[in-house]
């Protein structure tokens, strides 16, 4: 099947258009078969995968608009087969937990539209493509966050909705003149971003559409200071949309930068590595001292999200294979960690209808299994070792070592930090003195949520242990992208910085 | 004594005028209809009306690009046919409206359709000649027709919109009048391609300079009413409010396509001589068009008041595509328009279907935000498609309205007008939010009040052409290159 990846990217549209018809009571069995139907499809994309070939596989490519250049062009690499993985995943997981009931047939629905989008972002080769399903994503989460949030739904979602549609209709501006310079080179018009990557851009050309670029995907990683609507949509999206928004959104906008920013314009990237480190690192640290002054174990999750989106863009801007490659796969394990540590609030949420940590206590001796699958998520998130949120922390902090060793220790306190906020949400929540008198009546988890949980913990401790069959090709695909950046650099200190990055790899490797 | 004038059949090239003709002889004919019986039902008016237009639209597809006729008055180029194309096109969506099932006064008239005839006879005279006093008469029996047409929606709202834009129409006129005598003095003709040989001769004397100073300021003037352009567009939403839904939406659409065609002939003409002041202008005037639209769209409370104001920013959109003057701006401007047709009408025509004979949601306004809240729990198809509508002229990949938008974007780029580009972008993020506040309330409130209908006066032709708007807001994405492809050779085989 070379069109794999076109089943992939029309099969939950398909089906969330045929499941108008299914009837009310039978739709989440229906999401769920769907999910994981298209979950298989996924992996066995990955077992089709060629892991010794770094570029793109199982690409398609048919004109739409010729005159205009658009067309419909798939292809996946490294990078992407594994997000692409872990999008499937966790759409079917965060299904299979969902506690929602009401309208629980629109949600599926918008839920299966909403993979369709997401799935075909990570797989479109043309810009326009990408556009059009990066755009397309905003409508099923408005419709999430604003038919099924808290009370304050509506604000946040249209704060959602104009934050993300306004960058990325600047990043579209930059899109456009890409193509107007990859016209005027070439006289013909084209948006694959594989016949962009053969553009040699004038430095100045290259800082404005960096620029561009960045308003775009800034916003929806979000970086400081774009971050503002993300404690919104997050406190009042309902659980389902935290655990997709954090998981697979806002890696949209990191994934950007790998397809985009990077290889595109790789002397404003080194260019931009200071004042980017400069903001992430403000993203670990204040985020993460705000997370701990939250009295809303939501918030502090979400706002442990934004901090861990620092790390993932510090690795990015490291421009050696350490750096990028943990970034990636700290795009991977965040999505798993945050995704499962909203499901697990959501849970305690639908029992006690309060997330406020202040009404919590005690909870490990009337819930242990809840206990300790919190507790196994809580760890990865912080990034222990043998947990799939350590080997993409380290990698990252390593890789960046070579850039900066200030603004590596820096981020290094992510990890203190995390240990902190953390752990006190964990002695708030889990141990003390179980005195409230609600939560001495809790039930632990039962089977469906213990059973969507757990190979979520499975892949936290597999990952954490043996982080090879997926480090492997996406360090493949990240070597190839470096060489190729390098062999493209036109200033001497771009070509130094990844160069020297480079050399110290292979040290190491020989080592 | 004076030689008789031979004039010979062949070299009037009557064909050029065969379209209008066709409308016309419709028109009558219709007419006589109704001296014979009088009783005769709206729907045969329609479906004659639909049947006029088909032969019209055939008349005109087998035009030849570039030719003249009628002692050279008429003028056949790529422009003027897919100008009139879109124009019957637009007309034929639209007059199925009329066939609405509760029972609305002007419709009852056969001289609504004979007028509406005239009117697209009159649209057609505009766009197919480059003489100017050919394009006034085209404006006025045009725009006679349509101030009558408002008006003939019996309410006290729709005299007043009649009557304001009469006045108004008549004072662009009188503009348009001046400006083209301006012209004539200056350089004895009043066609535009003999004005342009004398101009560009005489380019480099002072005293000419100012004149044509002047000209275009009027003839700008004269536009910027018809398209609604900042500061002339305050007429606009009175007059949209006051006419009937479907009507708007043409308004919105058609007569601009119409006066587009002229403005690129007069404006463009202006550019090409290197009369730099007149594109700034324009640019001034379409930023300020789309930005200032847009920000009154964003305080409306009436649904038709904000389309009427969004209408107004999308015309300052195209029209900055005219002020680039490459044959890519002038092609996004009709492709942006045969885009925006669907999804506006179709707009409308959702806010026609909703209307009821009384205001019972507000006392001010027909179509007031609250009518639509909740509409996702009564009628589910009507809230997704007007749902999708709202994401098209947001400008939401992949419905009509983004290909437009990209399309103008790139030829701005193209041109060497980031900043413009920039320009659209921001615009089209403020205006995202007031499409939005309608999808808001559409699916993520509760109704008001649910014991109130709001399909009001659906009917099975109105749900045709709703579909059928629909079906085009959504598959655009396979349309654009054939369209692209086409718009880009007619309007570069006729030299703009």
């Amino acid at each position: 099947m070379d069109n794999i990846l076109s089943i992939l990217v029309f099969f939950p549209a398909v089906a969330g258009l045929l499941g108008f018809v299914v009837d009310k009571e039978s739709a989440r069995a229906y999401g769920i078969t769907v999910a994981a139907i298209e979950f298989l499809l996924s992996l066995w994309l990955w077992f089709s995968f060629d892991m010794g070939n770094a570029g793109m596989q199982f690409v398609e490519l048919i004109p739409l608009i010729p005159d205009m250049g658009i067309s419909y062009y798939l292809g996946v690499d490294g990078i992407s087969l594994f997000i692409l993985i872990m999008t499937t995943l966790m759409t079917l997981i965060g299904m299979a937990s969902m506690g929602e009931t009401k309208n629980i047939k629109n949600m599926i629905v918008t839920l299966l539209f909403l993979e369709m989008t997401m799935v075909g972002v990570f797989v479109a080769l043309d810009a326009i493509i990408f556009y059009l399903f990066w755009e397309l994503s905003l409508v099923p989460m408005l419709y999430i966050i604003g038919a099924w949030g808290g009370p304050l739904r509506i604000y946040a979602s249209i704060k959602f909705f104009l934050y993300t549609f306004t960058g990325s209709l600047i990043m579209l501006v930059g899109m456009l003149f890409v193509a107007y310079i990859y016209h005027n080179l070439t006289g013909v018009w084209s948006f694959a971003i594989t016949d962009w990557y053969a553009l040699v851009l004038p430095v100045d050309y290259q800082l404005w559409l960096f620029a561009a670029f960045f308003v775009g995907f800034a916003i929806k990683v979000p970086m400081f200071p774009f971050h503002t609507w993300i404690p919104y949509a997050h406190g009042q999206a309902p659980t389902i949309g935290s655990v997709i928004l954090a998981a697979v959104l806002l890696k949209m906008g990191t994934y950007g930068f790998v397809r985009f920013s990077l290889p595109m314009f790789p002397d404003a990237s080194v260019m931009a590595i200071t004042p980017i480190a400069v903001l992430a690192i403000i993203m670990v640290i204040y985020t993460a001292m705000i997370a701990y002054a939250q009295k809303d174990m939501k918030q502090v999750i979400a706002y442990s999200s934004v901090s861990h989106m620092g790390i993932i863009m510090l690795g990015l801007f490291a421009m050696n294979a350490e750096g990028l490659s943990g970034s990636v796969f700290q795009m991977l394990s965040h999505g798993i960690v945050s995704g499962a540590l909203f499901m697990l609030v959501g849970m305690i949420y639908e029992r006690r209808h309060t997330k406020l940590l202040s009404e919590f206590g005690g909870l490990a001796a009337v819930m242990p299994k809840f206990a300790v699958i919190f507790g196994v998520m809580l760890m990865a998130s912080v990034g222990l070792p043998l947990t799939i949120g350590f080997v993409g922390e380290f990698l990252v902090l390593l890789g960046f070592y070579h850039v900066s060793p200030v603004i590596t220790v820096l981020a290094g306190t992510s990890i203190i930090l995390g240990a902190i906020y953390m752990l006190r949400v964990m002695k708030l929540v889990f141990f003390g003195p179980l005195d409230n008198e609600e939560n001495k009546k809790l039930k632990d988890l039962n089977a469906r949520e213990t059973w969507s949980l757990i190979p979520l913990v499975a892949i936290v401790i597999w990952l954490g242990v043996y982080p090879k069959p997926v480090l492997q090709p996406i360090d493949n695909s990240v070597k190839s992208l470096l060489v190729f950046m390098e062999g493209k650099a036109r200033t001497d200190e771009a070509k130094d910085m990844i160069k020297t990055a480079k050399t110290s790899t292979s040290i190491q490797e020989a080592k | 004594m004076l030689e008789p004038i031979h004039v010979s059949l062949e070299s009037l090239n009557l064909i050029t005028l065969a379209p209008m003709l066709i409308a016309i002889a419709g028109g009558l004919i219709i007419l006589i209809l109704d001296l014979i019986n009088g009783k005769l039902h709206k729907s045969l008016y329609v479906m004659m009306t639909i049947l006029i237009l088909f032969i019209d639209f055939g008349a005109v597809l087998g035009l030849n690009v570039n030719e003249r006729g009628f002692f050279d008055v008429m003028l056949i180029d790529g422009i003027s046919i897919i100008s009139q194309l879109m124009i019957i096109g637009g007309s034929m969506i639209f007059i199925p409206l009329a066939l609405t099932s509760k029972r609305f006064h002007e419709y009852s008239y056969p001289e609504f359709f004979a007028l509406f005839l005239f009117m697209i006879a009159g649209f057609q005279f505009m766009v197919a000649t480059d003489n100017l006093i050919l394009i006034f008469v085209g404006i006025e029996t045009a725009s006679l027709a349509l101030y009558t047409l408002i008006a003939l929606h019996n309410r006290s709202n729709s005299y007043e919109a009649a009557v304001k834009y009469f006045t108004m129409g008549a004072l662009a006129a009188a503009f348009f009048a001046m400006g083209s005598a301006v012209v004539y003095a200056l350089t004895g003709s009043i066609e535009l391609y003999k004005v342009a040989e004398v101009m560009a001769t005489r380019l480099n004397e002072t005293g000419l300079m100012i004149a044509i100073f002047g000209s275009s300021v009027l003839l700008l003037v004269a536009f910027s009413f018809k398209l609604s352009l900042f500061p002339f567009h305050t007429w606009a939403p009175d007059v949209y409010e006051g006419a009937s839904a479907p009507l708007a939406g043409y308004m919105s659409v058609i007569p601009k396509i119409a006066a587009f065609v002229v403005s690129i002939r007069l404006f463009g003409m202006y550019i090409d001589l290197g009369v730099e002041w007149v594109r700034i202008v324009i640019l001034v005037m379409a930023v300020l068009t789309m930005t200032l639209a847009n920000i009154m769209a964003l305080v409306q409370n009436d649904v038709k008041r904000m389309l009427a104001y969004s209408s107004i920013s999308h015309a300052g959109f195209i029209m900055a595509a005219l002020a680039l003057d490459t044959t890519e701006g002038n092609t996004a401007i009709f492709l942006y328009y045969a885009l925006f047709m669907f999804t506006n009408l179709g707009a409308f025509a959702m806010l026609w279907i909703s209307r009821h004979k009384k205001r019972r949601f507000d006392k001010r306004y027909d179509h007031p935000y609250e009518k639509f809240a909740g509409l996702v729990q009564i009628m589910p198809m009507g809230a997704v498609v007007m749902g999708i509508f709202m994401l098209s002229l947001a400008g939401v990949p992949p419905f009509s309205v983004f290909w437009g938008k990209i399309y103008v974007m790139q030829a701005a780029v193209n041109a060497g007008y980031i900043w413009l580009a920039i320009v659209m972008a921001l615009n089209s993020a403020i205006a995202a939010y007031y499409y939005l506040k309608l999808v808001v309330y559409m699916f993520l409130k509760d109704p008001v009040k649910d014991v109130d209908i709001v399909y009001y006066n659906i009917s099975k032709p109105l749900m045709v052409i709703i579909g059928f708007a629909t079906v085009a807001t959504v598959a655009a994405i396979f349309y654009v290159q054939p369209l692209v492809s086409y718009l880009y050779y007619m309007i570069s085989a006729s030299g703009y």
